[in-house]
């Protein structure tokens, strides 16, 4: 084929479009498809990574004779802020033999907002113990489940050692409003910390 | 894959469309985005099925990288190496993720980001 009439770097480009993303990150059935459903103008998207056997980890793939892949799914959606700017919202795959997509799903996030259900308040120590391992900015939002056990937001900070410089925010995942505060304390919880390093002297963290 | 979906059903093996390459020409970020202008659409018919369908796609607004594979419903590095190949063909436009880089470029695109959300 002849490309000779190609500009891939020139014409095309006048118009640039940047993209943001923020993780929402969390247990199995916390409730992150429904905060990413309740403020994206389209329906969350299901993307499909396949993975080949020798990553599935705990998978035991002779349970399933012949099926050499299997697939992780992950739910985003999009906001479209501006005609250049818009913003992704991704949930990470719940359980948590899939880590390793969650790194893929980080690289280059604004932040994450990690949901907690206080009834299964145990399945959030897994999630934590990933961001606390990176240098992403998070904040910890608890999801109000309908009849659950409505701790005050400091028990639950103390339960389960979030440490005093991570937001605990309490949220209603279905609600458009509610997931908008997270999102603006996600957002900025990153400027101030990156304002913080940037004081310091230390390098623009990158995810 | 949902293969009840896809025609083409589990009779085409998952990268047999990027004829065996797992490996994208650039690494191409989830949520960064791609557009086509209807020339670019046009061209890409000559280039296969699967990539005229990417371009499509594109066409009109621009999609990110998880949204083309949502919309294909192909696996996400299946699509990658192909948007991959588009890009480098000159039929689809890669637009920029967020830069990492820089103090002034990283506070700008947050703050951005608060007053976009501020105003939904």
């Amino acid at each position: 084929m002849d490309f000779a009439n190609y500009d891939p770097a020139g014409a095309h480009r006048s118009r640039e479009i940047i993209s943001a993303k923020i993780v929402v990150g969390g247990g199995f059935g916390v409730g992150k498809t429904t905060l990413v459903g309740a403020i994206s103008e389209i329906t969350p998207l299901t993307t499909e990574a396949l993975m080949t056997a020798a990553g599935v980890g705990i998978d035991d793939p002779s349970k399933v004779p012949g099926k050499e892949t299997t697939t992780v799914a992950m739910d985003f959606g999009r906001i479209t802020m501006a005609q250049d700017l818009i913003l992704y919202l991704f949930g990470t795959p719940g359980q948590t033999r899939f880590w390793f997509m969650w790194d893929e799903i980080i690289r280059g996030a604004v932040g994450a907002a990690v949901l907690v259900d206080t009834r299964r308040i145990t399945d959030a120590f897994a999630p934590l113990d990933y961001f606390e391992n990176r240098n992403l900015p998070y904040v910890v939002a608890l999801n109000r489940f309908d009849g659950a056990p409505q701790y005050e937001l400091e028990e639950v900070r103390e339960a389960l050692a979030i440490s005093p410089d991570v937001p605990l925010v309490s949220c209603d995942a279905r609600h458009r409003e509610s997931v908008k505060q997270v999102l603006v304390t996600v957002v900025e919880h990153a400027m101030a910390r990156l304002q913080a390093e940037h004081g310091r002297g230390y390098p623009t963290p990158v995810g | 894959m949902d293969q009840r979906r896809d025609p083409r059903g589990a009779l085409v093996r998952p990268y047999a469309v990027t004829r065996g390459r797992t490996e994208p020409l650039q690494d191409i970020a989830l949520e960064a985005v791609l557009s086509s202008t209807p020339t670019q659409v046009a061209e890409s018919r000559f280039a296969g099925h699967d990539k005229y369908r990417i371009a499509t796609v594109c066409e009109g607004r621009a999609q990110s990288l998880a949204e083309i594979a949502a919309y294909t419903r192909m696996p996400l590095g299946v699509t990658r190496v192909l948007v991959a190949d588009l890009v480098a063909e000159g039929l689809l436009t890669l637009h920029t993720a967020a830069p990492a880089e820089g103090f002034e470029e990283r506070m700008n695109l947050l703050g951005r980001v608060l007053s976009g959300l501020r105003e939904l």
